[in-house]
């Protein structure tokens, strides 16, 4: 199989646009990021002339400082920080313990708390209720509403309980002999064996907090609290109808688009620098994913 | 225990030892037994308390919640409280074209997304499967999942800024071409492309990940034999690798259509406006205005009950289907 000199002609040729086509591809999956960076370095008369397409025209971090002056924007990244950080440990102290006992053959009415967890991936109340029944627990604008609100996700539970159920009984033996307790068996047999998924699962929660918005737009009202994507939306997606607002950001050294741009930037660069870790964990979990109730 | 092989202790005792276990396993009743058992491991149901108090508070009394789609709800009678109106709320919907015209467009969306998306990663997969310069496939693997780990609203922001009517760079190469700046974002008849490519841009390449293991499982002695047939990359890809993963297709394909309802609206809530909601407003975009941004708590509800029962329809069948022809069934 690897070896060229068994192609034919007709093969070579066919291997050559092939390649040609996956690199269109990826060029044309990368471009748009590039021409984002590009944009919020350029001058604002430049990007509104339109004249930006694939390197910094008129290059000046005007945008940045507007950006980077702006108090919400700090307060709103440093909130991302909480929710993300409180939220994954949050999930994690649910998850964990959790899916351990689910995998325990000796747990009593097993199938039916299983089946519990399993039904909340199928169906779902839907939007109303889950917010009415926020707002009766009095979990709107709240931080900890926010982290306790979607701490536990069944699609990350049966992940992880089904790589526990996969770890063969004798590894426990000897910590069972020296007479330890199940919360002894967990923290130091299972954890420690399961670093690969509890790493995948973390990362997923990881992910999901940094980028939801939906949820965190419905339930939280007081400005101070909302998430970094939050305050992204409110810029650049509310803001791109307002003609007038978007006029009057206006400068020779930047525009709403330069700004737009570099706001964009800013909140990507934390997901590109934990990038490696979650292409490498992502492919495990998606395969580890193949759920089984 | 008592099938435990005994160290110690003559034949006598082990009677005896047997019998008590005996006389204790007929007596005491189920409960009692529970009881005992739960006395013995109760560090587990410890460490399960947590999870089910969650889901019971946050998903189960939701649904329990979803009865206002039956009631005529106000805020200060409550959930229980609130008085019974049958199936109003279903019958206003049903005669409301804005709900009519959002179950069509989640159709519609959903249609395009499968005929238009679905193909998208086997054929990138298959690509990639053909790449023998292994630097190159790892970075080109690299760029194309990268865009499934950005947020939707940086998404949008990206699609907004692009298709801007002043600055974009769609309409800056439109105008090379001498076309006309069009505002894409305004035009209803642009918004189901737009956000179908955007789908497809986003997901393809990180979906293709599934198909690419399933290459990996291809057994390696069907291309030797193709090779010395002398067959070409090109019927190897036709006749053993497509063949190979049809299972695998086939298995995702009905996935996908057991969760063909669910349109990402985050995404939607992103894109829409006024102006093509003609073309853009699918179920769930219709329930979060109604309902969170217009206070019909009710009437939202009903929709969502609409939505969810047709879909969990969905989801079953899909499995059961999946069942009958993999003998593996998704869960």
């Amino acid at each position: 199989m690897t070896n060229m000199n068994l192609y034919s002609r007709g093969d070579k040729f066919f291997v050559i646009i092939n390649m040609v086509l996956l690199a269109l591809f990826t060029i044309s999956a990368l471009y748009p990021f590039i021409y984002i960076a590009s944009l919020s370095m350029s001058t604002g008369f430049e990007a509104r002339a339109g004249n930006v397409i694939l390197t910094p025209v008129g290059f000046t971090l005007e945008a940045y400082k507007r950006v980077l002056s702006e108090p919400l924007f700090w307060s709103s990244y440093k909130n991302t920080f909480i929710y993300t950080i409180g939220g994954t440990l949050m999930s994690l102290a649910f998850i964990i313990p959790g899916a351990y006992a689910l995998s325990r053959p000796q747990l009593y009415g097993r199938r039916f708390w299983n089946l519990m967890v399993a039904f909340t991936m199928w169906f779902n109340a839907g939007l109303i209720p889950f917010f009415l029944n926020m707002r009766d627990l009095g979990l709107l604008d709240s931080y900890f509403g926010i982290i306790i609100g979607f701490a536990v996700n069944g699609f990350n539970i049966i992940l992880l309980r089904n790589f526990f159920e996969g770890i063969p009984q004798s590894f426990e033996e000897a910590a069972r002999m020296d007479g330890a307790n199940e919360f002894q068996v967990l923290w130091k047999v299972y954890v420690p064996l399961s670093k690969p998924a509890i790493a995948t699962v973390a990362l997923f929660c990881i992910v999901s907090r940094w980028n939801g918005f939906f949820w965190a737009m419905v339930l939280l009202q007081d400005e101070e609290k909302i998430p970094l994507q939050v305050y992204l939306r409110h810029v650049i997606v509310e803001l791109s109808d307002d003609e007038e607002f978007a006029n009057t950001l206006m400068t020779a050294a930047y525009s709403f688009e330069t700004v737009s741009a570099a706001i964009i930037v800013c909140s990507i660069i934390p997901i590109l620098l934990i990038y490696p870790f979650l292409q490498k964990y992502f492919n495990k979990g998606i395969l580890l994913g193949g759920v089984k109730e | 225990m008592i099938n435990e092989p005994q160290l110690h202790g003559s034949k006598t005792e082990e009677l005896i030892v047997e019998a008590g276990e005996a006389l204790r396993r007929r007596k005491p009743s189920r409960m009692v037994r529970i009881g005992d058992h739960v006395k013995r491991e109760w560090q587990l149901y410890l460490m399960l308390l947590p999870t089910i108090l969650w889901l019971l508070i946050f998903l189960y009394k939701p649904m329990y919640g979803l009865q206002i789609a039956f009631k005529d709800y106000s805020i200060f009678r409550g959930v229980a409280g609130s008085p019974w109106i049958g199936l109003e709320h279903f019958q206003t919907l049903f005669g409301n074209d804005q709900f009519l015209r959002a179950i069509k467009n989640t159709v519609i969306i959903s249609f395009y997304s499968l005929i238009f998306g679905f193909p998208m990663p086997i054929i990138l997969a298959l690509m990639f499967n053909e790449v023998l310069h292994q630097t190159f496939k790892k970075t080109a693997q690299t760029i194309v999942y990268l865009p499934h780990f950005i947020s939707s609203v940086i998404i949008a922001g990206i699609v907004i800024t692009a298709f801007s009517p002043s600055a974009g760079i769609v309409n800056t190469v439109l105008e090379w071409f001498g076309g006309e700046s069009i505002y894409f974002l305004t035009r209803p008849e642009w918004f189901r492309p737009i956000f179908v490519g955007t789908g497809i841009w986003q997901e393809a390449g990180f979906q293709s990940i599934v198909y690419l293991a399933a290459i990996a499982g291809v057994s390696p002695t069907l291309y030797e034999s193709a090779v010395v047939d002398g067959a070409s990359r090109w019927q190897m890809m036709w006749k053993i690798t497509l063949p190979s993963i049809l299972p695998t297709i086939i298995i995702m394909l009905i996935i996908r259509i057991g969760n063909m309802l669910e349109v990402s609206f985050e995404m939607i809530i992103l894109l829409y406006q006024p102006a093509t909601y003609e073309t853009a407003d699918v179920v769930n975009t219709f329930i979060y205005r109604q309902g969170i941004q217009g206070g019909q708590y009710d009437l939202a509800a009903a929709a969502g009950l609409f939505n969810a029962v047709v879909a969990f329809v969905l989801v079953m069948t899909a499995n059961t289907i999946s069942k009958r022809y993999s003998r593996t069934s998704l869960w």
